[in-house]
């Protein structure tokens, strides 16, 4: 039993279009020089938060761009490899698709051919968290809690939480090894895949671990 | 004016709503409890957009968020000019002169005068409202709430408004591709469908069968169904030629319901001479108040497709996935957001290329099953009026922090 609960929070998110956009790769290029780094996030990590039930073919909003608009399968791969989650850094993920475009273009100048295409279009999300009015002090109201609360909480803890405090895992694992103490508990959730597909499956994995770590305790 | 609004409650979505999200929806709406937010539009009926002002004020209220609807008035030339208006807004080439710009302005300040507007957000919803932001108070936030395309509006015209939209602290697309440059923030909120609606309520097989039997839709055979008017626009030849291609594999019926036609521009009548080369293609002229005749057309369909060359955001397209129903649609409009492509269903742009998809998925009945479920639960987490409540929450309380 932790003397410090766990207070869930959920968020709504806005949407803001921003004043950038870009019709081929090369603009593409300049513009991620450009904008800000919420920006960054709102097109990467934080595409979870709409992304459809079944898993999207890329995982950012840069790969489907370049895979669907562009036609250029192979950038799309290489920007599909970027993972955001490995780093704590939108700038730092911001150096890695610099990279990885401008490599790209060095080898394959020309533009593949593709018809009238969507442009890019950049948006920043306005996060606002808000208390889901879930709190749990003991594994077990953690997994119930987990069960219930909107999705939204699973993205301000998982996701989100990693770029706010700068660390590589999120809430969940934090809160059971400093407050609970279970470090073989927390070694499970931190290694859970971001890149399950969708935040759903991101809650079933989780409550998978949770489960198996309250049988194990069961006597 | 204050409107009649319809009756619901948060707690009537929790059946169909994501997990978890009524109730979080509450505890946002807590935490906003006492603010006051005004509607204004130019009409109670008709639009999605009513449709959608009228669930959600109720629902704002019974959150505790203090919420009206003001509806402004016009004479008979107001409302001729406002349609020539919404028009140019939206990329047709209109004759507008100063003077009629002038009597829009008058009406306005006249409507202002009247109307109460005293919310710590006024959201003015479309074109006919926009010019009352003259007459606002510095205390509350004023959003303009878009709902067509604004993309590529009549030059002249939009240099003529483009100062008025800029007095809002905020305008609000549907989508990224009908917003026009401001210099103000810009936010998008897609549409929604009510899942609790005449439109799109659970219906018995009973029932549907009815509405089919009156529609004279005969029910021996799976039909594909497009629903829309019989113009241009939605490209009624396009979907029958494209069932010609997929009728030489599959013994399928051909439905296309859409509205009587209107003044000029529609092609009903080569629809109906298409149409009485095959007894299978059905063509339906929808009753003046048709939402649950389209439901059991969308339920009993097999597969819905959509086709437009030109739309707005094209809800009709989250309103058949809703019914787990694939949707091969257009590119045009809204329609790419709403479908995932291989997932709830397919985007194609040509005649070919929707019978290619229709053909696929008549082949292969367990991806019907799939996307459809697919499309059901993409539509629950993404278009639904609950999320749209949320969109507007969270408006709020950015806004009025």
């Amino acid at each position: 039993v932790s003397l410090e609960p766990f207070v869930f929070l959920g968020c709504v998110d806005l949407r803001e279009l921003l004043p950038y956009e870009a019709r081929d790769v090369r603009e593409l290029l300049d513009q991620l020089g450009r904008v800000p780094a919420e920006s960054l996030f709102c097109h990467t990590a934080a595409a979870l938060l709409h992304r459809p039930v079944l898993p999207a073919a890329y995982p950012n909003d840069f790969a489907v761009w370049t895979g669907n608009e562009m036609r250029d399968q192979r950038l799309a791969e290489r920007l599909a490899a970027i993972d955001p989650f490995a780093s704590d850094s939108m700038e730092h993920v911001r150096e890695e698709l610099v990279a990885v475009i401008s490599d790209h273009l060095q080898h394959f100048p020309s533009p593949v051919p593709a018809g009238p295409a969507e442009p890019f279009r950049f948006f920043q999300a306005h996060l606002i968290p808000v208390p889901t009015g879930h709190q749990a002090r003991t594994l077990r109201e953690f997994r119930d809690a987990l069960a219930e609360i909107d999705v939204s909480a699973l993205f301000y803890h998982l996701i989100e939480a990693r770029y706010r405090l700068g660390r590589r895992r999120g809430d969940f694992a934090e809160w059971v090894a400093s407050a609970l103490g279970r470090p073989d508990v927390t070694e499970r959730l931190a290694r859970i895949d971001p890149y399950v597909g969708s935040l759903e499956r991101m809650r079933d994995r989780h409550l998978t671990v949770l489960t198996a770590a309250l049988d194990e305790q069961t006597p | 004016m204050t409107p009649l609004v319809s009756w619901a409650k948060l707690d009537d979505y929790r059946d169909v709503a994501p997990r978890g999200a009524v109730d979080f929806l509450l505890r946002i709406g807590e935490r906003l409890r006492g603010r006051r937010l005004v509607h204004v539009s130019a009409s109670r009926y008709g639009r999605v957009m009513v449709e959608l002002v009228n669930r959600l004020v109720p629902i704002l209220n019974d959150l505790g968020i203090d919420t009206t609807w003001e509806i402004t008035i016009g004479s008979a030339d107001f409302e001729g000019i406002m349609r020539t208006v919404s028009r140019g807004l939206m990329g047709t080439e209109q004759v507008v002169t100063d003077a009629m710009l002038e009597r829009l302005r008058a009406v306005s300040a006249e409507n202002a005068a009247r109307l109460r507007l005293d919310g710590d957000l006024v959201m003015v919803h479309d074109t006919a409202p926009l010019m009352l932001v003259e007459s606002r108070s510095q205390t509350a936030r004023w959003v303009w709430r878009y709902h067509d395309d604004l993309s590529s509006p009549q030059p002249q015209l939009w240099n003529a408004l483009r100062p008025f939209a800029q007095r809002y602290d905020a305008v609000v697309f549907s989508l990224p591709r009908f917003a026009a440059p401001l210099s103000i923030p810009r936010f998008i909120v897609y549409a929604s469908v009510d899942p609790l609606s005449e439109r799109n309520r659970e219906m018995p097989r009973a029932e549907q069968a009815a509405h089919l039997d009156r529609l004279r839709v005969p029910r021996d055979k799976p039909f594909l169904l497009q629903v829309g008017p019989f113009d241009r626009a939605h490209d009624p030849l396009g979907v029958i030629n494209a069932y010609r291609l997929v009728k030489k594999h599959h013994d399928v019926r051909l439905v296309l319901a859409g509205p009587p036609p209107g003044v000029g521009g529609d092609v009903l009548a080569e629809v109906q001479e298409a149409a009485s080369h095959d007894p299978d293609v059905c063509v339906v002229s929808l009753p003046p108040d048709p939402p649950a005749e389209m439901n059991a057309l969308e339920r009993a369909a097999v597969i819905v497709i959509h086709k437009p060359l030109v739309t707005g955001f094209g809800i009709d397209v989250a309103a058949a996935m809703w019914k787990g129903k694939p949707v091969i649609g257009s590119v045009a409009g809204g329609i790419p957001v709403q479908i995932v492509p291989g997932v709830t269903g397919y985007t194609v742009e040509t005649v070919e290329g929707a019978a290619f998809r229709t053909r696929q998925l008549l082949g292969n009945p367990e991806l019907i099953g799939r996307m459809g479920a697919a499309g059901r639960e993409h539509i629950r987490r993404n278009f639904l009026i609950t999320r749209h409540l949320g969109d507007y929450l969270a408006l709020l309380a950015l806004l009025t922090r």
